[in-house]
């Protein structure tokens, strides 16, 4: 059956490389490219020194003092993301997997993107490598992150509005997906999250990890201690897992926070883990929201990087081993999190930690003093400006 | 393994003449069209008929293939509804082998055992599954070859050579070679490399190579004639759906696949 894989390519049941023949060369050349430089030092010394010097690492650990006050329990640090070039933690992967189709000899990128966040930073890296860029959006997100959109073409980037299926998301990984089975043999796609076939979850955790390790050691340093809890928001579930990992054999407690969107009982959400079943889609086995036929739902969440019918295998595994808990939180409780750290750190979360920041701050109000909850701060808020104005009933 | 295309290639060998075999979409444009297109496919002279299940996300289908599936999902069409169609084309006479196109997750969501068994009884002899290949087939492979089922794998121009016996293992009936690295749709000229790639693959196996992805003309379906045993033809046929009218659909389909297969 091949080349014996040196990395797993499943977690537990989930996972694995359900892909079109065209891409399986490309897929079994991709692991081999990305275990030869994750043993090779000078890959490492390159992609430390952009983390460090072009992306701005490491990210801050902040102590939330007056959110930790107000919550009344324990305490409240935020690992700031937000901080990281072109705000949010998408860069991380951005980096590693454009350094990595170089190695491969790729001269053309492609991502797709929701939020626009990973778009934007693919874009800019790319920009940085002078590697040609084409991403895929949907054009219902082109809408609701028109200011992402434009950075995106700004940095030199082709925009591709995606108009198919529901013009979200999973649309812009279909189109990807199409461009690549065409392009294969000069282009890599860049996915933007911990989700596709193997080798790309276990791969885009591995350059998400940089956010885990980061915090587990700040912690100690900070804190004088682990955290009790870690928690983060999940739509592909990329900086939850890059969180997560690191402190997988330690005894903290993970939450990873969906999107409930108008509710989970209206069926208008993206809470895949927490009301989805197994199946596969874009090229992996993983939860997904889906009907009795095994038709994919349309997804519903006030943040485009979180409207997604799927969720990475890993998240999957960690659900049904029951190491990690699955918890949604709808539009109107995101809203009430961006307002309460906004106002009480002066921090301007993005719509998608602010599923997070909300569920956090219920589980801290029910935790000692003495006890400490980590929240990924995955992006910053800038982007959500006309959609939370709307949601307020504001006119810009 | 279905002993029905078994047949139907081995005479078209022993007569010296490539298979035609036409795809439609089941459910498009409605789902009243697809036992009157499979009959009206047969008629004109189609071998083997390829029915598309049905799949909310076609990643590896061009615009036209994908539209069709959207059109069909929208009408709620789902695999059983599949299996329904081709026990009621059997029942009015279809004799030609069924296989059925699409991607795995309908058939995990129907379960992988009991749509084998449930195609079988309603006549269906074989599988193109997009986005299952044989190193992720196991069970779903298992399956088929309990229910006279046909497992019939994709190869790829990118496929690399020891790759291509893994491929044949799980083969039984034919080998589906895509023509370009692509999507289904139709396009002006078949890939200049294609009698290359077809030699490349029969130095690996004895069975029949069907090519699909691209064939729009009979002119290449004269051409892939040549060198293959078999030629798929997809997007075209919806072409000609769409240009026919909602009451000449099947006739349309008829006359086109007359024309294209000589027969």
């Amino acid at each position: 059956m091949g080349a014996k894989p040196a990395i797993s390519a499943r977690f537990g049941e989930f996972g694995g490389r359900y892909i079109p023949e065209t891409l399986v060369g490309a897929h079994e050349e991709l692991e081999e490219a990305y275990l030869a430089a994750r043993d090779d030092p000078a890959f490492g010394e390159e992609l430390a020194y952009l983390l460090r010097h072009y992306v701005g690492r490491p990210t801050p650990l902040y102590f939330a003092e007056r959110m930790t006050r107000e919550c009344g329990g324990a305490r409240v640090w935020l690992k700031r993301e937000d901080l990281a070039h072109t705000g949010a933690h998408k860069i991380n992967n951005a980096v590693g997997q454009a350094l990595l189709a170089k190695r491969l000899g790729k001269p053309r990128i492609i991502a797709e993107t929701g939020a626009g966040q990973h778009g934007v930073a693919t874009a800019t890296v790319c920009a940085m490598m002078g590697l040609e860029c084409t991403v895929y959006m949907g054009s219902e997100d082109i809408k609701r992150q028109s200011l992402n959109a434009f950075r995106m073409k700004m940095l030199g980037a082709t925009l591709v509005p995606v108009e198919t299926g529901s013009k979200t998301l999973k649309d812009a990984i279909n189109e990807a997906m199409r461009d690549w089975v065409t392009n294969v043999r000069t282009t890599h796609y860049i996915i933007g999250s911990a989700i596709g076939p193997h080798p790309f979850p276990t791969m885009v955790r591995d350059f998400q990890a940089v956010i885990g390790k980061e915090a587990r050691q700040q912690m100690l340093e900070q804190a004088g201690k682990l955290p009790d809890v870690a928690i983060a928001c999940v739509g592909g579930g990329s900086n939850a897992i890059g969180l997560f990992h690191p402190f997988i054999d330690d005894p903290v407690r993970f939450i990873g926070v969906e999107a409930a969107g108008e509710g989970v009982a209206s069926g208008r959400h993206s809470a895949t883990l927490v009301v989805g079943r197994p199946g596969v889609l874009h090229g992996t086995k993983t939860y997904l929201l889906q009907d009795a036929a095994g038709q994919i739902i349309e997804t519903h969440s006030i943040s485009a990087g979180l409207d997604y019918p799927g969720v990475g295998p890993e998240h999957s595994w960690l659900k049904t081993s029951e190491r990690a808990e699955y918890v949604a939180v709808d539009d109107k409780q995101a809203l009430e999190g961006f307002q309460a750290l906004t106002r009480s750190e002066g921090i301007i979360p993005a719509l998608e930690p602010s599923h997070a920041i909300h569920h956090a701050m219920k589980v801290a109000a029910g935790m000692r003093p003495d006890q400490d909850v980590l929240i990924g701060l995955s992006g910053r808020g800038d982007k959500d400006m006309h959609t939370v104005a709307a949601a307020l009933g504001v006119s810009l | 393994m279905s002993q029905r295309l078994r047949d139907t290639f081995a005479k078209g060998r022993a007569e010296g003449r490539p298979l035609f075999i036409p795809y439609v979409t089941a459910g498009y444009v409605t789902r009243e069209d697809t036992v009157p297109i499979l009959l009206a496919m047969e008629a004109g002279g189609a071998d083997v008929l390829e029915l598309g299940v049905p799949f909310s996300d076609p990643m590896a289908d061009g615009a036209t293939v994908q539209h069709a599936n959207f059109v069909a999902v929208d009408h709620g069409v789902t695999l059983r509804d599949c299996f329904g169609f081709v026990r009621e084309a059997r029942a009015q006479g279809l004799k030609a082998p069924v296989v059925l196109m699409g991607y795995y997750n309908p058939i995990l969501a129907y379960g992988e055992e009991r749509a084998a068994v449930d195609a079988r009884a309603a006549g269906v002899d074989g599988w193109i599954v997009v986005d299952l290949p044989p190193e992720e087939a196991g069970s779903f492979l298992a399956a088929c070859r309990a229910n006279d089922q046909s497992f019939i794998p994709l190869v790829a121009p990118t496929t690399k050579e020891p790759r291509i016996d893994i491929l044949a293992a799980a083969a039984d009936a034919f080998l589906y070679c895509v023509s370009v690295t692509g999507t289904t749709g139709q396009r002006a000229q078949m890939a200049a490399d294609l009698p290359e790639f077809l030699a490349r693959v029969r130095r690996h196996t004895s069975l029949p190579l069907a090519v699909g992805f691209g064939v729009s003309t009979k002119e290449h379906v004269a051409a892939v004639g040549k060198v293959a045993d078999a030629a798929v033809m997809g997007s075209a046929i919806i072409a000609v759906v769409d240009a026919a009218g909602p009451e000449s659909r099947a006739q349309s389909v008829r006359e086109f696949v007359e024309d294209v297969s000589g027969r």
